[in-house]
């Protein structure tokens, strides 16, 4: 049970330290942001795995990880990243869950796992995909997420953190112009964009 | 008070000033601390942007105890913060990592990078100027040229000396994330920068195109789960270098192998003890920093809690582990609230290669010697640093009955903490940043 709290506990400044990162100077970074993620999902794990089976947290092994880190206008390619790689370890999880929560799935959620297929195509173009605006989410997500700056105690944390709803995420498009690396490729070079 | 000199060779002593800026901001805060190859020359980088280098005062008969004091010699702007406009960022313009050239001829040359940028700056000096130009006068307006009956020729006249700095390349616009080093190869014609995910290998003198050599960006990155966090060439082969990540591994490639060393020649790591495994073991395993031996045949490391030297033959666990601050073990839930965990200590080798040093909290810094075993914890702190005095050892109490000249683990100050050391090429000199100060230790044994 002190497992089980101390795990709670990590997962909420966690969560406040990922939401902080996003008003940082300098933008988000991805080191940072990888370990955030990979504490997020130990203490994940160690809480799911101490709390009974039947609790309704059938969507959580995303939810820790699965905010909207876009802040405003701007498409960022690291903090869509971020909430992506935060995913991988749940992503490959999901897929072995008995019970999703259907009726708390907001509707662009099927579109997560067409995501990994956008690799494919070029991603400097803007997403056309529909999705609801930054302002709209939160306001689907029933109650704000915490003040960032304060340190929370567990147990309000976590149920107001709306645990049990996906936050769909916007896409990873966006006007990310990065054809400037010229790299060699078996002697031949040509001008590579960054994909 | 035991004798310094029985746990290591060397007696340290503080300077008779301690360099800093009179009045703390966070942009006096010192980002990166280099010396020159002959260590002459020592550079500080800070928060913002700046970059100060202090020259060595040159032996004088009539002030002998001022020999080898270090001076402020140039000061610059390097970077300045910008914006990208494109992903609504902010560009901080804290200088990350500076890196000498070797010197070639009478001018100085650096590398000063922030998150997005590199940039090579020459330092020379100017002790003359032309005077006695023919058509204008000398503070430059032009003279009448109905009064010009004669002819002259300009001659050089000496002056004050100054020191200038400009830039003369500016590497920019080849990385996507984060800039966290640079490391001039040994053919002293190419550098390599390095982000959280790719190498890029540039030519001093082409600024507007660079090789991309290492790039460890999933297709999916949804699949990411480590990140580069420290890159340096070898320092004679011009072929090798090595890449840490935040995994606690490292790889060391050889450019002769491919166009793209994705694929590693060498690989080092050490099997994680399952026993020390918590929440946080991910965190306290990433390497903050790697460099080579001056030598060339070892690697030394430094995660959060050790410093590590590897030997280039042996990839499957290192030669000698160190802890720096084992007592931290039991608190890493506290530092990592207080965002300490996050921190990146940089670790250096001494001339050579005997002794290796590395920061830790409370502005305390600590040496190792590789061959005695001994190591030594010294305190950075203007209240302990009286001018020619021995620096005196410090000890943490772990635990039990602390001695009078110990400090408790939870009297620790986190937010002094040393980052960024280097040590003089060949002489026992320390510069130590500590937040916004620069403390410059000699070793004056006689």
């Amino acid at each position: 049970m002190e497992v089980n709290a101390e795990a709670r506990r990590i997962l909420a400044v966690s969560i406040s330290k990922l939401y902080a990162s996003r008003s940082q100077r300098g933008g988000l970074r991805l080191h940072r942001s990888l370990l955030l993620s990979l504490v997020m999902r130990s203490a994940r794990d160690i809480y799911h795995s101490s709390v009974p089976p039947a609790e309704p947290m059938d969507t959580s092994p995303e939810e820790p990880a699965e905010l909207d880190l876009e802040s405003g206008p701007q498409p960022d390619e690291t903090s869509a990243e971020l909430s992506l790689t935060a995913r991988g370890g749940a992503h490959r999880e999901e897929e072995g869950e008995p019970a999703e929560d259907k009726e708390n799935q907001s509707p662009t959620r099927c579109s997560r796992k067409r995501r990994g297929k956008t690799s494919v195509a070029p991603h400097f173009l803007p997403s056309k995909r529909a999705r609801l605006e930054p302002g709209e989410e939160r306001h689907a997500a029933l109650p704000p997420p915490p003040p960032v700056s304060c340190r929370i105690g567990p147990a309000e944390s976590l149920t107001s953190l709306s645990l049990n709803r996906v936050i769909p995420l916007p896409g990873r498009g966006g006007p990310a112009w990065r054809s400037f690396v010229t790299r060699t490729h078996g002697g031949l070079a040509r001008t590579r964009s960054d994909s | 008070m035991k004798c310094f000199s029985r746990y290591l060779p060397y007696i340290f002593r503080p300077p008779s000033t301690i360099l800093s800026s009179s009045c703390h901001t966070e942009a006096d805060i010192i980002s990166t601390v280099e010396f020159n190859s002959s260590g002459e020359l020592l550079a500080t980088g800070d928060k913002g942007g700046r970059v100060v280098v202090f020259q060595r005062e040159q032996e004088s008969k009539s002030q002998p105890q001022r020999r080898g004091e270090y001076n402020v010699y140039s000061t610059f702007q390097s970077h300045e913060p910008e914006f990208d406009y494109l992903k609504s960022l902010e560009i901080e313009e804290k200088i990350n990592k500076i890196k000498w050239l070797p010197q070639q001829n009478a001018a100085y040359f650096l590398l000063s990078t922030n998150d997005k940028t590199v940039k090579l700056w020459k330092i020379s000096e100017r002790d003359k100027r032309p005077e006695g130009y023919n058509l204008k006068d000398d503070d430059g307006r032009i003279r009448d040229p109905s009064t010009i009956t004669s002819l002259r020729v300009p001659v050089l006249q000496p002056m004050d000396l100054m020191v200038e700095a400009t830039a003369r390349r500016v590497f920019s616009n080849a990385h996507t994330y984060h800039i966290n080093s640079i490391s001039v190869n040994s053919d002293l014609q190419t550098f390599i920068s390095t982000d959280d995910l790719r190498v890029n290998l540039w030519n001093l003198e082409i600024t507007d195109r660079s090789f991309n050599i290492v790039d460890i960006k999933p297709a999916n990155m949804e699949e990411l789960t480590e990140v580069i966090t420290s890159a340096e060439f070898h320092p004679q082969q011009c072929h090798t270098f090595a890449y840490s990540s935040s995994k606690g591994s490292i790889r060391l490639c050889d450019m002769r192998q491919a166009a793209l060393c994705d694929k590693h020649c060498k690989y080092f790591e050490e099997p994680e003890d399952p026993a020390t495994r918590s929440f946080f073991s991910e965190i306290i395993s990433s390497i903050s920093d790697v460099k080579f031996s001056h030598n060339g045949r070892h690697l030394m490391t430094r995660d959060y809690l050790t410093v590590k030297v590897w030997d280039l033959q042996m990839e499957n666990k290192p030669l000698e582990t160190y802890q720096v601050h084992d007592y931290l073990r039991g608190k890493l839930c506290s530092l990592y609230e207080n965002d300490c965990i996050f921190d990146k200590f940089e670790c250096v080798w001494n001339g050579s290669d005997s002794v290796i040093m590395t920061g830790s909290y409370n502005n305390f810094f600590r040496m190792f010697d590789r061959n005695t075993k001994r190591d030594v914890t010294l305190e950075a702190s203007r209240e302990n640093s009286k001018p020619r005095a021995i620096l005196k050892p410090r000890k943490v109490c772990v635990g039990g009955k602390r001695r009078k000249d110990e400090i408790s683990v939870d009297s620790l100050d986190f937010s002094k903490k040393i980052l960024h050391t280097t040590w003089h090429p060949h002489e026992n000199i320390i510069a130590v940043a500590a937040t916004n100060n620069l403390y410059i230790f000699q070793d004056k044994v006689n």
